[in-house]
């Protein structure tokens, strides 16, 4: 039950169709849909821990209000996956509690 | 119940002298502003600082050492007695320098301040780029940091949870706490004083206007003129952060959240706590000069308060002659400076008069030339 | 970098940025319109250009169909438009600090045009933080920007209309539902129906609503009404879901996904960031903007439209960005006094009509007191994990207000800014001080309105040394 994908697609994106890396892991996605949309359809359910408790979250509002999509994306780290397209190669890691400060 | 005294100002001064005076088992009452009022308490940067201060006033730097070695046993026991964590560290504390030339300028600045004091050993050192890397394991300074001071005594907390733990230690020792008390007149009445506050009175054997910036108006009622004037000064604070800075230095620290703080600027622009995106972004250029990572961070919020500034620049800490129950106190570097109020202010406040140390701080040293 | 002036600036390219746009444009103004989304819609057309060419529009509804027009009127009417253009800071004067493809970009304008629309009203409760745990609208996003459905059928919990359109429009896409707990209080309609007679000149859309309502209870699904408490469990994510009724009856049941949606509010942290004076709106359970009759905000040159001027729905959206794109083209001599009086007066009987139904729907879909009162183990504070037991065990140590509690608890100081935590602290406040909502107040608002790289910002200040 719990590796189940909460949500699913309902047409295959055909021509549109572009693959992104979560945490290293190719997914297939549709060109200009949001990182956040793609995040709820991975087995795992979550899309980062918190940085206080490490608790699971994943997107929650979808609008930009409640900052729950929180990812790294091409190497910039808290971006709002919601408020992100997915593009052809994106890399998106999951952030895991508190970021850490790299050069 | 009926207050011993009543203090007058709910940020980090008056709410330390009043968990002191709660300690001494004085009946305090302190009454507190509204949410919305200029308040320092809340846009404190946090540090516990010695390193650089004094310049002129060697009594000012006397105080803030006494403090500083009452910091810890304080921190013990309001932590012991409330459950809060202050965050409270004295790994000491550095100033970065950006190029030779303010390097060389921060040596002799401190060396002055040092002959100033003409006793002692040093507690300050300059640090290379080489020696400070070696301090800073985790962080990749920028190319344009030539070095830093470092003051041994040097430290930080989180005033917030300073002024959290204060409120909290008064109403423990039986105190209490109004907030949106907002006092508008006081009236001398024999020995006592009586406290107007719109339709309420309140009547007090002894005061203590610790109120910041909107002090002087009260202090005139009791016959003390308290020049000051508002300094603004904006900070930024990012995203948590693993731990990379383990010590803090005077624009920069990380705090025992994660979060960086960045600050402050300090202008004369009047009662205005706006913040300008200018302020922004100079404050953000220096930080990723000094360390060039923080780009990639994220600012969270950013905030302007308003220092309470006397014209020197040092505190007040007055005793009013004509209504001898009544004191004033005020400053900026409250959360250095807090360790200070619990113990030795407060206690002389209980016994009834200020001791001789504190008297350079008395406001009538404004009244004076200063030629002298 | 500086991206330039305009007599204008928009925020938001939802149905009244687009209409101020086009208005504006119209009448001479020179107008740029900055937006978070990558194309024009706002949220209640949002994704409707790439919709538009597909068969999915069909399912989606007429309302959402009426969005393909207006996005095309919108592209060719003159304005700059500026997408996925995030806005973290704006001053008066004015001075618009907006993010695109991570560089910073300051915009001036003459006048602002607030289009920020409303969020969905926060609903805390026992697990709302688990993963599986969406508002409605999110998950109408999802629907309508990635064709995407819960794998499994839904549990919906809420009151208004909108979890009835997103049940309508999941069912028409083949989707399935698990459930509906309705919060609905008992006696809602009968208080509802007050207001008929001014509701009245919006018949057709009282009908239209009750007729989703009827074409759901056909369906088969389980409808629990008057539904009081919720709670969410689950290792990591949800599993499980517990409900309990007015009544006293209750359920736990296996649960994937659970959408959730009480409301929607304006967003006020643009016009609070700008110090704009905010009211209470007792109808309507939030905060709403001080305006005038053309939608003017305290702050002169400052208006504010759509549903962030206060609750209005989509029809309310145009005529409010009209109003406002009128105003400034008489201020800015492209339009006679006169003339713009005449074009008001058109617009605000649109207006007028368009609000007709909202007392009625403001009472029947009031939220239910326990959202404002969530249990003590609830995180109110979603950002930095603070629960209602602290901010109430904190609320009464002296009844400090909302900004002294964020100061000593961290509420409100995560990176949302308070979106999701704020009304509900001020009613825990409230409660535990026993004093009104209003007179308690809300957090002060502060730059960034987003987060913004510390390297974002000290280009800003690169780019001013080397000028």
């Amino acid at each position: 039950m719990k590796d189940a994908s909460m949500f699913h697609k309902l047409h295959d994106p055909g021509l549109s169709a572009v693959t992104v890396y979560i945490d290293g892991q190719a997914v297939a996605a549709e060109a200009g849909e949001s990182v956040a949309a793609v995040l709820l359809r991975q087995p795992a359910g979550w899309s980062r821990t918190t940085p206080i408790s490490e608790s699971p979250r994943a997107p929650y509002c979808m609008m930009g209000v409640c900052f729950e999509c929180l990812v790294e994306i091409d190497g910039k780290g808290s971006v709002q996956g919601c408020l992100t397209p997915v593009r052809e190669g994106m890399s998106i890691i999951r952030h895991m509690g508190v970021r850490r400060l790299s050069a | 119940m009926q207050p011993d005294i009543v203090v007058i100002g709910g940020g980090t001064v008056g709410s330390a002298i009043a968990y002191g005076l709660a300690r001494r088992r004085q009946k305090v009452l302190l009454l507190d502003g509204d949410d919305g009022d200029f308040r320092a308490a809340r846009a404190n940067f946090g540090l516990v600082w010695l390193q650089g201060k004094g310049v002129g006033m060697p009594a000012y730097q006397a105080l803030t050492r006494q403090s500083i070695s009452l910091w810890g046993s304080f921190r013990d026991e309001i932590e012991r007695e409330t459950g809060t964590r202050l965050h409270y560290e004295q790994n000491g504390g550095l100033s970065f320098c950006l190029g030779e030339e303010a390097f060389e300028k921060r040596s002799m600045d401190l060396l002055r301040l040092h002959n100033q004091r003409g006793e002692g050993e040093p507690d300050w050192e300059m640090l290379d780029r080489q020696a400070l890397q070696r301090l800073l394991p985790k962080v990749e300074l920028g190319p344009d940091v030539a070095g830093a001071s470092f003051g041994r005594r040097d430290g930080h907390a989180n005033p917030l949870r300073l002024l959290s733990a204060l409120h909290a230690g008064i109403l423990r020792h039986g105190g209490r706490i109004r907030h949106r008390a907002h006092v508008e007149h006081i009236e001398p009445v024999g020995s006592d004083f009586r406290l107007f506050l719109g339709r309420e009175t309140l009547v007090a054997p002894r005061i203590v206007i610790a109120a910041g910036l909107g002090s002087p108006e009260l202090a005139r009622q009791i016959g003390l003129e308290v020049p000051l004037r508002p300094a603004r000064g904006q900070v930024l604070v990012t995203e948590r952060l693993a731990p990379f800075l383990p010590l803090p230095a005077s624009g920069l620290r990380q705090t025992g959240e994660g979060t960086v703080m960045i600050g402050a600027t300090k202008d004369y622009i009047g009662f205005d706590t706006s913040t300008t995106a200018e302020a922004a972004a100079r404050l953000s250029h220096k930080t990723v000069r000094l360390v060039p990572s923080l780009a990639h961070v994220r600012l969270v919020r950013h905030w302007a308060g308003l220092r309470i500034m006397t014209p020197d620049s040092y505190p007040i800490y007055s005793q009013s002659e004509s209504h001898p129950g009544a004191f004033v106190t005020l400053c900026h570097s409250a959360v250095t400076l807090a360790a200070l109020h619990v113990e030795t202010l407060a206690e002389a406040i209980a016994a009834g008069s200020l001791p001789e140390s504190l008297s350079p701080f008395h406001e009538r040293r404004f009244d004076v030339p200063q030629a002298a | 970098m500086n991206g330039g002036h305009s007599d204008v600036l928009i925020v938001g390219a939802g149905p009244a940025g687009m209409a101020a746009a086009v208005s504006a444009a119209g009448l001479g103004l020179s107008v740029r319109v900055i937006d978070d989304q990558v194309a024009p819609g706002g949220q209640i057309w949002r994704g409707i250009e790439a919709v538009a060419a597909s068969p999915r529009l069909a399912r989606l509804g007429d309302a959402y169909g009426e969005g393909v027009s207006r996005a095309a009127a919108f592209r060719v009417c003159g304005a700059l438009y500026e997408p996925q253009s995030q806005l973290w800071q704006i001053e008066p004067g004015f001075r618009a600090f907006v993010t695109r493809d991570g560089e910073a970009r300051v915009f001036t304008a003459t006048a602002v045009i607030l289009a920020t629309g409303a969020q969905e009203r926060p609903v805390p409760f026992p697990g709302w933080t688990l993963p599986g745990v969406l508002t409605a609208g999110a998950a109408q996003i999802l629907l309508k920007t990635a064709d995407q459905v819960p794998e499994k059928p839904v549990w919906i919990a809420g009151c208004g209309p909108l979890p009835l359109l997103y049940m309508t429009q999941l069912l028409a896409a083949g989707g399935s539902i698990a459930g509906f707990l309705d919060t609905t209080p008992r006696g809602r309609m009968g208080a509802a129906l007050r207001h008929l007679p001014g509701g009245l000149r919006r018949l057709g859309d009282l009908v239209k609503g009750l007729s989703w309502s009827r074409a759901l209870q056909r369906q088969g699904f389980p409808i629990i009404r008057q539904v009081t408490e919720l709670r969410a469990e689950g290792e990591g994510r949800l599993q499980r879901l517990s409900y309990r009724t007015a009544n006293g009856r209750g359920d736990s049941v296996p649960a994937e996904v659970l959408l959730v949606h009480e409301g929607i509010v304006p967003n006020i942290h643009a016009p609070l960031a700008l110090g704009c004076d905010i009211r209470w709106h007792e109808g309507q359970h939030c905060y709403v903007p001080v305006l005038d009759e053309w939608g003017e905000a305290s702050q002169a040159n400052v208006f504010i439209v759509g549903d962030g001027a206060g609750i209005g729905g989509m029809e309310a959206c145009e005529p409010r960005g009209r109003l406002a794109a009128l105003r400034l083209a008489a201020r800015m001599q492209k339009l006679g006094e006169a003339a713009a009086d005449a074009a008001a007066r058109k617009e605000r009987a649109a207006l007028s009509r368009a609000l007709a139904l909202r007392p009625l729907l403001d009472t029947l879909y009031a939220p239910r007191p326990q959202v404002f009162a969530p249990a003590d183990e609830t995180l109110v504070c979603r950002c930095e994990e603070v629960t209602a037991g602290e901010l109430r065990s904190r609320a009464v140590q002296g009844q400090p207000g909302p900004n002294q509690i964020k100061a000593f608890t961290r509420a409100g100081m995560g990176p949302c800014q308070g979106r999701q935590c704020g009304y509900t602290v001020a009613h825990i406040l409230a409660a535990a001080q026993n004093r009104s909502v209003e007179d308690v107040g809300f957090y002060r608002i502060r730059p960034p309105l987003k987060p913004v790289t510390l390297g974002e910002l000290a280009s800003l200040d690169e780019q001013e040394t080397a000028a």
